[in-house]
């Protein structure tokens, strides 16, 4: 592929900063990623009508204030609806455990928690792009 | 049903994807154009530029609610820098206006340069035809944070738009060569602050030596308080109809569409050379002797057109 990954950094819900999201987003960014960041507090609709707009290959969305189980599954859903499903979604931030399987139920590739390498995460977006 | 009919249906996942194809050198993209170019031409594409932190993107999101106030639609292609060591980019214009997100009137892309200096992204042009063809009423193009002399939206607009902001620098700044030469409508954002008024007295100084018949309008605004607004879209529009009634909308395009042809030119001769995977192993070649002192590079460089 001779194109950059585009990455949306994504933060869903009502968190007061973004500062692993930033460190996320600059990590990919120096992996030659073209990241499109949306900054604090996005509702779902307007991450994906981001995802949408800027024809990403993946939507990253960093998570601290425990609400994930509703925000997350919820832009999977809506992904559907608009029938976007060449997109890789996956999540991180503080995200207990227990909450990983039910969300990869929900259709989020992945859950990153803290202390997680930036190269572990650079590494899964492209080695599981959907998109040639 | 093809990309081509999905486009001219208003579907923006076509037109994302479309963007993203001119993008990547994809040459059905190219094809699709030839095939809609006639379409193209009916928007009123607004360049906005300054130097970082002006506040482009919040003038931006403003101008767009102002236009989307009146129930046109709006089109809006962002730039921010590409990484010259990876080629990675933080695109970072939509976190200004995530209000316009989830308007249907509205659709917002953002592009790294890749490379591309002057201000703008190769396919920018491409990103603004498709936009024109999805049929928005207005295209604001928000280059990178400039410097002095990337003048290279002003080929691609219709109208210019430079947003300056107080306190970075004497009056010999506004008299200089290069960016302040090409607006046709000024903005001094943050117009609260110390020296604001100083600032658009010094633009509007030099505006005085303007022999043109169109005299461009200082605007003092505030952006996140919305100030100013609707005065400076107004400067825009009478921009546009000044353009039209005095044929000079038709020389601009005329002028720029004589560079985009000599762009495109240029762009197409230097893949046609440097393509071939052959030719890379012969500059490779090249650099070496050029490095040992073997050869110069003014012979290097013709021995690579003599292949031609």
């Amino acid at each position: 592929m001779d194109r950059p990954i585009r990455v949306l950094v994504a933060k869903p819900g009502l968190d007061g900063h973004d500062r692993g999201a930033k460190v996320i987003a600059r990590a990919l960014r120096d992996a030659g990623m073209e990241v499109i960041y949306t900054g604090l507090r996005q509702t779902p609709e307007q991450i994906v009508s981001a995802t949408i707009q800027e024809d990403v290959d993946v939507v990253a969305m960093s998570i601290l204030s425990g609400a994930h189980n509703t925000l997350l599954p919820k832009v999977v859903e809506l992904l559907k609806v608009e029938n976007v499903d060449d997109v890789l979604v996956i999540g991180g931030g503080v995200i207990p455990d227990d909450d990983i399987p039910f969300l990869k139920e929900k259709g989020i590739a992945e859950i990153f928690t803290p202390g997680t390498p930036t190269s572990v995460t650079i590494d899964y977006i492209r080695a599981n792009l959907k998109r040639k | 049903m093809d990309l081509a009919e999905r486009l001219l249906q208003g579907d923006k996942r076509a037109v994302a994807r479309l963007i993203s194809m001119a993008e990547n050198h994809d040459p059905e993209a190219v094809e699709i154009l030839k095939s809609l170019f006639s379409k193209t031409g009916k928007a009123h594409v607004i360049g906005i530029t300054g130097p970082p932190g002006a506040g482009k993107s919040t003038l931006t999101d403003k101008l767009a609610k102002a236009i989307r106030k009146e129930g046109k639609t709006v089109g809006i292609i962002a730039v921010d820098p590409t990484s010259p060591f990876t080629g990675g980019s933080i695109l970072g214009d939509r976190v200004r206006m995530n209000d316009l997100s989830t308007d249907p009137g509205v659709f917002i892309r953002s592009m790294g340069t890749r490379g591309h200096l002057g201000g703008l992204s190769k396919a920018t042009q491409a990103a603004v035809k498709i936009l024109d063809i999805y049929g928005v009423d207005y295209i604001f193009i928000e280059t990178v944070g400039v410097g002095q002399s990337e003048v290279d939206i002003a080929k691609n607009a219709d109208t210019t738009l430079m947003v300056m902001v107080p306190g970075l620098g004497d009056d010999i700044q506004a008299i200089k060569a290069g960016i302040m030469e090409i607006g046709d409508v000024f903005a001094v954002n943050k117009a609260d602050r110390d020296g604001a008024k100083r600032t658009a007295r010094e633009i509007d100084m030099m505006l005085d030596f303007n022999h043109s018949d169109w005299r461009p309008p200082v605007q003092m605004v505030i952006a996140v308080d919305n100030e100013g607004i609707d005065e400076l879209l107004g400067h825009l529009k009478d921009h546009k109809k000044h353009m039209e009634d005095t044929g000079k909308l038709q020389q601009r395009r005329t002028l720029n569409s004589r560079l985009e042809i000599i762009d495109l030119v240029q762009e197409n001769l230097m893949r046609m050379i440097l393509d071939k995977s052959k030719k890379e192993e012969m500059i490779n070649q090249l650099a070496v002797d050029v490095a040992v002192r073997k050869t110069d590079p003014y012979t290097a460089s013709e021995s690579i057109l003599k292949e031609i």
